[in-house]
């Protein structure tokens, strides 16, 4: 698992690779909001946590269509499920593997972005924090929707309809937990995206694997 | 049940039932239209309240819909039948449609009560969301070309989603109360006198009957064209 693990995560990162791609995506998303809203700062501070959220997760589809895709056209997809690990370990490994090069590395430009866009610092601090919890949750979900859409040629069309309806609890928590300190009232949105989060990642494995059998004829 | 699984025995059931089913359904859509249109004017909403017996039953269609594609799903992928995998696509549009419907209705109505054609609404924006649902269901199954494995992804999603629409639902509602001050519009109305409710009754059997039979007429519809796909491969036709 851990060896998979280590080659997905170095096929993202070596040239030409979807860490940078996704990384770039959301920055760019983020820049061109304000170009389209206005650069009124107070504005900017209040819609931050949604434009982010809603830029994440994109930038997380956006490198979700190769996560089985390319090991499925030049077979190797069929040699890892020959492998003595589970399909479900194999599902999880590489969507882990998914969200360490790209959930992961949003997480951790977002307080960057949240600065141009004027956010306080404690709502920034929760930003983080939500992306960090939530992101995993998006690779999961999205884990499945590629798995699903795996031998359709232009899948990656399909993936944002069948994935971005069950992704809306995330974005709702997510957001509403840096909304939570702007406004300066509790109502537990982080604890609520933790668990639609662990929830997301212990059960969709499963569903992963169950795409993948059926994609691979076994 | 499993002895009506049979794709002919089926057929025959079927062809039997259906008379009775659509003239059911329209039996009960004319009874309640007719007690919905003499009803008296609400109060509070004067005529306009008669949107309701067209538009709440759609919602509810809608996710009886939902819930019997999960369903035939999991039977699908259980017990790997293909009447089931039949049944859960036969169901799909259906679905989209009368959620559309109960969409449309919805924003018609909205726009003498609240002022607006759309309100981000709990309930509102949850039914969007399982528009998507249904059509992200209907494109992959359209995207995959071999049936069997198309049937099984689309029941996996069907699951999936049917596993994630509670918790959409309630993190809906949960975003509305946090944005309550700007939207919400709803006056506590009127509880639901009796002069109203026996004509949304009739309108939610006639609905549910509308929805069984032209369900039933789409399986037969598949189950027909499989057929003669599979004579036309053999060259026999």
């Amino acid at each position: 698992m851990s060896a998979l693990l280590l080659r997905d995560i170095r096929l993202a990162t070596r040239a030409g690779g979807s860490a940078m791609l996704a990384l770039a995506f959301f920055a760019a998303v983020a820049t061109l909001v304000p170009l389209g809203v206005g650069a009124d700062l107070k504005l900017l501070a209040r819609i931050a946590a949604g434009v982010l959220w809603v830029a994440a997760v994109l930038a997380s589809l956006l490198a979700l269509d190769r996560l089985f895709q390319a090991d499925f056209e030049d077979g190797s997809l069929d040699l890892i499920a020959l492998a003595p690990q589970s399909l479900e370990t194999t599902a999880f490994a590489k969507t882990a593997a998914h969200w360490l090069t790209t959930g992961l590395p949003l997480t951790v430009l977002s307080p960057l972005l949240a600065v141009l866009f004027g956010l306080p610092e404690e709502a920034t601090l929760a930003l983080f924090v939500s992306l960090l919890i939530g992101t995993p949750a998006v690779s999961a979900i999205g884990a499945v929707g590629a798995g699903l859409t795996l031998s359709i040629r232009r899948g990656g069309l399909i993936l944002p309809l069948i994935v971005l309806p069950l992704l809306a609890p995330a974005v709702i928590f997510g957001a509403g937990a840096v909304l939570e300190v702007l406004d300066g009232l509790s109502n537990g949105a982080l604890l609520l995206l933790t668990a639609f989060s662990f929830f997301a990642c212990v059960l969709s494995p499963f569903a992963t694997a169950a795409a993948l059998r059926l994609n691979l004829g076994s | 049940m499993l002895r009506y699984a049979n794709p002919t025995r089926f057929m025959q059931l079927s062809g039997t039932l259906l008379p009775w089913l659509g003239g059911a359904s329209i039996a009960l859509l004319a009874a309640g239209l007719y007690l919905g249109f003499t009803a008296p004017p609400d109060y509070q909403q004067g005529d306009t309240v008669r949107v309701m017996f067209i538009h709440v039953p759609a919602a509810w269609t809608a996710m009886m819909g939902y819930g019997l594609m999960a369903v035939a799903s999991l039977v699908g992928l259980v017990w790997r039948h293909p009447l089931a995998d039949v049944a859960a696509k036969s169901a799909a549009p259906l679905g989209a449609v009368f959620t559309a419907l109960g969409l449309i209705t919805g924003s018609l109505w909205g726009r003498p009560m609240w002022g607006a054609w759309w309100v981000w609404d709990g309930r509102l924006t949850s039914f969007l969301l399982l528009l998507f649902l249904y059509l992200g269901y209907i494109a992959l199954w359209n995207a995959i070309e071999d049936e069997t494995r198309a049937a099984r992804a689309a029941a996996i999603l069907a699951l999936v989603g049917a596993v994630n629409l509670p918790i959409i639902e309630f993190s809906v509602d949960w975003w509305t109360t946090l944005h309550q001050g700007e939207s919400i519009l709803r006056s506590g109305g009127p509880l639901i006198s009796t002069v109203y409710l026996w004509p949304l009754f009739a309108m939610a059997l006639g609905y549910t009957f509308l929805f069984f039979t032209l369900w039933m007429i789409r399986i037969r519809t598949e189950i027909l064209s499989r057929r003669v796909r599979s004579l036309m491969l053999t060259g026999e036709a």
